[in-house]
């Protein structure tokens, strides 16, 4: 009896242990398939030519595989939603934690939750329909899908994770540094934005990370915005990101210009793993401040 | 107080009413304008049809059944999976390095953008089974196995030791206190969770564009896992990106508009129906 | 000697509650006045009422009088941050904030717009030298205050307080939290400052309150029970209760 419980305890063990070695099994295989699926193409085609190239015409006859115009895409991309998105998203954070009465708080937060639940799909065609026409009329631009609408779409869909994470760290800061500074004649403003804020830059920057993690890694509105043209990036242009050039060749792809997408999610996700890497360093500061 | 102070405040003050009424303004909009370009396009025709060619009609139910299918696997196979890690690290891992290790695997699974997991699900499942249901569920599985793995651990941190000391000193063995004293203390957190990643799924497409397909065919449940189907969002991004019919995709965005405020409201109710109910 | 702080029937509630009852007390300038009591008889709130501290707590309201040199501190006409400025305050557990220790002292002037580097330095080091901290920091300025040890950081908060000018430090248990050292340093730096400004010291050390101030406001439930030199008070106390308390027979 004790023996056979016994045993029925070590196999019980070994289940949950398989079971908690599943997110780690998960990300192993994640990685193996994409080295595997994605070196050969780099092989064929050349680190530095795949990387460096400027010009990506898959189904052409002369077939050229670079994905600079894509990484640099990305980069921009990002770059200009994080340029638009975080100071919108701090200043919110700020006037919610700091400044607003329980009940906006509350109101706001849950639209803020909204936001962050509107499937992305449904940013893409509210951009379609909303913003690339307006970029064409406001700009004087042949087509408004381009660079500047993805940007614009990327920076309302980093919002929420913006606001969240920096109300999170502010919401932290103690009370006693903002007491001291208001003890010292500074005003409430003064105090969130010259204590509080510097209190819960850690945090804050974590904020940020997130936020490019999100941008560089968002495909379909992305897809539905910004044209989808392999040219070099450029505000008023029809653009492709890294994210998009994987989804928008997939269907139809074969031989090496299929390898060379994997390739591309390859890049993607050491993109990735470097952000989180970022964001992993900056979460544990913040949990040290 | 000196000019340049007020102005100081006066700026920061207003960058602040500015920012979060953009805010504000930006939920609203997106609100009122989905809803009111999808309303009039949703007809019990939509609902009730699936789309034929002959009739030159659009009907969203193989879509609307496909989100219901694939919600189910998912949820099916997600619990044991995600309860059963978090069990795991909360109950019986002894070795700290082994705990950070599979937290921070988790960590870097909810970091991965959707269009790996829809390539990485394509090359894993659909490569093997073909495109269908069931290889986009369990992509969803893997996607947002790091949430329901969090929710379940943070309520069993809520379970108290003393509880479980309880049980083993009654002589209970360490599997029997897990069913007995520990599994019923997480119900909140799966509810949650589950909460999350339906959330999740109903937004879902990259992920689920190479692998779960996009077809439009009425299934029942057994054959529409097997077979290629797109769900709510996919559907949204093909009749909009590919086939031009924007009132469809509008009809479509206003449904996934209704169903997210339903999500986020599910989730703030469970939320403090659980928190009051461990509070008393 | 002229009072620089006077309360006339101060009276506070937080909600329902009242916290303060009646309170007159005079405050002479150049002087450290201890403000005794056990805990929760309302000694805290009324020094966070000079500086109107108070103000941010939700629900509270005050009727009566304080003056600062002579004007209504609750005047519509005050601005609460040149209050705050005059009267300077340190508190309990100190309270650096995560900047340089440097940038903590010029917290205060650079709020009150001076942003010269050369005069900001010229503040600092007088500052620190206020709190008798400089010699021990001057060669890491640059450093994080939230490295320096308790006692240091106190001084710190000090310093900060100084940096400002003030004419009236508010000290609300700045020792409670430090050992015997430390504490003895800071009672030392109390009674070097009462040259150039006027202490009021929160305490629930009569020791403290007997070797260093010159004054002394004992409360209870509310009640300012009695104030008066403190040598006096310790010797002859005038009422009962004042007696039982610091015999120790209560509180």
């Amino acid at each position: 009896m004790n023996k056979k419980k016994q045993a029925t305890e070590h196999i019980i063990h070994g289940i949950f242990l398989v079971l908690g070695l599943i997110t780690v099994l998960c990300v192993l295989l994640i990685t193996i398939y994409l080295v595997i699926s994605g070196i050969p193409a780099i092989r064929e085609i050349g680190l530095i030519p795949f990387l460096f190239g400027q010009t990506w015409e898959s189904t052409a006859t002369e077939a050229k595989f670079g994905i600079l115009p894509f990484i640099l895409t990305s980069v921009y991309g990002t770059a200009g939603a994080i340029v638009l998105g975080v100071p919108i998203g701090f200043f919110t954070a700020v006037y919610l934690s700091k400044v607003a009465s329980p009940k906006v708080r509350h109101t706001l937060e849950n639209a803020v939750s909204l936001l962050a639940g509107i499937p992305s799909v449904v940013y893409g065609l509210v951009g379609m329909m909303v913003l690339v026409p307006g970029i064409r009329k406001i700009f004087h631009v042949p087509d408004g899908a381009s660079l500047l609408a993805a940007i614009i779409v990327l920076a309302i869909m980093i919002l929420p994770s913006i606001i969240k994470v920096s109300i999170t760290a502010l919401d932290a800061v103690p009370k006693e540094y903002e007491d001291a500074s208001l003890a010292l004649g500074a005003t409430p403003v003064e105090t969130y934005f010259r204590v509080s804020a510097p209190a819960a830059k850690s945090g804050i920057a974590a904020a940020v990370v997130l936020g490019v993690g999100r941008a560089i890694g968002e495909a379909m509105a992305v897809m539905m915005v910004s044209g989808n043209a392999a040219n070099m990036p450029s505000l008023f242009q029809s653009v492709r990101f890294l994210t998009t050039a994987v989804a928008s060749e997939m269907s139809y792809s074969s031989g090496l210009q299929r390898q060379a997408l994997f390739s591309i999610a390859l890049v993607l996700f050491l993109f990735i793993m470097l952000i989180n890497a970022t964001l992993n360093f900056f979460l544990k500061r913040s949990k040290e401040d | 107080m000196s000019t340049k102070r007020s102005a100081y405040i006066g700026i920061m003050r207003f960058l602040m009413w500015l920012c979060t009424g953009i805010t504000a303004a930006l939920v609203i909009f997106l609100l009122v304008y989905v809803l009111m370009q999808g309303f009039p396009n949703i007809s019990w025709e939509l609902l009730s049809t699936s789309p034929s060619y002959l009739s030159d009609r659009i009907g969203i139910l193989p879509d609307i059944l496909n989100t219901v299918y694939i919600v189910l696997a998912t949820l099916i196979i997600i619990i044991p999976l995600g309860v059963g890690a978090a069990v795991y690290l909360t109950e019986y891992a002894a070795n700290k390095k082994l705990v950070a290790v599979i937290e921070y695997a988790a960590e870097t699974l909810s970091g991965i953008p959707s269009i790996i997991y829809g390539l990485v699900g394509m090359l894993i499942f659909s490569n093997n089974m073909g495109s269908c249901l069931m290889a986009g569920s369990l992509t969803l599985v893997i996607m947002n196995l790091p949430t329901i793995m969090r929710t379940t651990q943070e309520s069993l941190k809520t379970v108290p030791q003393s509880y479980r000391e309880g049980a083993f000193g009654l002589g209970a063995g360490k599997w029997r206190v897990i069913r007995t004293v520990v599994l019923p203390g997480c119900v909140d957190g799966v509810v949650t969770g589950c909460i999350l990643t339906v959330g999740r799924i109903l937004g879902e497409s990259a992920a689920l564009l190479y692998t779960a397909g996009f077809a439009h065919v009425l299934n029942g449940l057994f054959d529409g896992l097997t077979s290629p189907g797109a769900t709510l969002t996919v559907a949204l991004y093909v009749y909009a990106k590919e086939q031009g019919e924007f009132g469809v995709a509008f009809a479509i965005a206003a449904i996934l508009m209704v169903l997210t405020v339903i999500i986020n409201l599910a989730a703030t109710i469970v939320g403090k129906y659980f928190a009051k109910r461990r509070s008393l | 000697m002229s009072n620089i702080i006077t309360a006339q029937d101060l009276c506070l509630w937080y909600g329902q509650f009242q916290a303060l009852k009646n309170i007159n007390m005079n405050i002479p300038e150049n002087s450290i006045t201890a403000l005794i009591g056990p805990s929760g008889c309302g000694k805290s709130t009324f020094l966070k009422t000079l500086n109107r501290m108070n103000d941010l707590v939700p629900g509270v309201k005050i009727t009566g009088k304080v003056t600062f040199q002579d004007k209504d501190i609750f005047a519509k006409n005050q601005d609460v941050n040149d209050l705050r400025k005059e009267v300077g305050m340190v508190f309990q557990k100190p309270n650096p904030f995560p900047m340089s220790i440097y940038d903590n002292v010029a917290y205060g002037p650079r709020t009150h717009g001076i942003t010269r580097r050369a005069e900001l330095d010229e503040i600092v080091e007088k500052a620190l030298r206020g709190a008798a901290i400089w010699d021990e920091v001057k060669d890491r300025l640059k450093k994080n205050a939230l490295g320096m040890s308790g006692g240091q950081q106190q001084r710190l908060c000090i310093a900060r307080a100084l940096a400002v000018e003030p004419k009236v430090l508010l000290m609300d248990e700045p020792t409670s939290a430090l050992d015997p050292i430390s504490t003895s340093r800071i009672e030392e730096l109390a009674m070097d400052l009462k040259s150039k400004y006027t202490i009021v010291i929160v305490t629930h050390n009569m020791q403290q309150a007997v070797r260093i101030s010159d004054y002394t406001g004992f409360f209870l439930l509310g009640d300012l029970i009695e104030f008066g030199k403190t040598d006096e008070m310790f010797s002859q106390p005038r009422d009962k209760r004042t007696e039982d308390y610091i015999t120790g027979r209560f509180g």
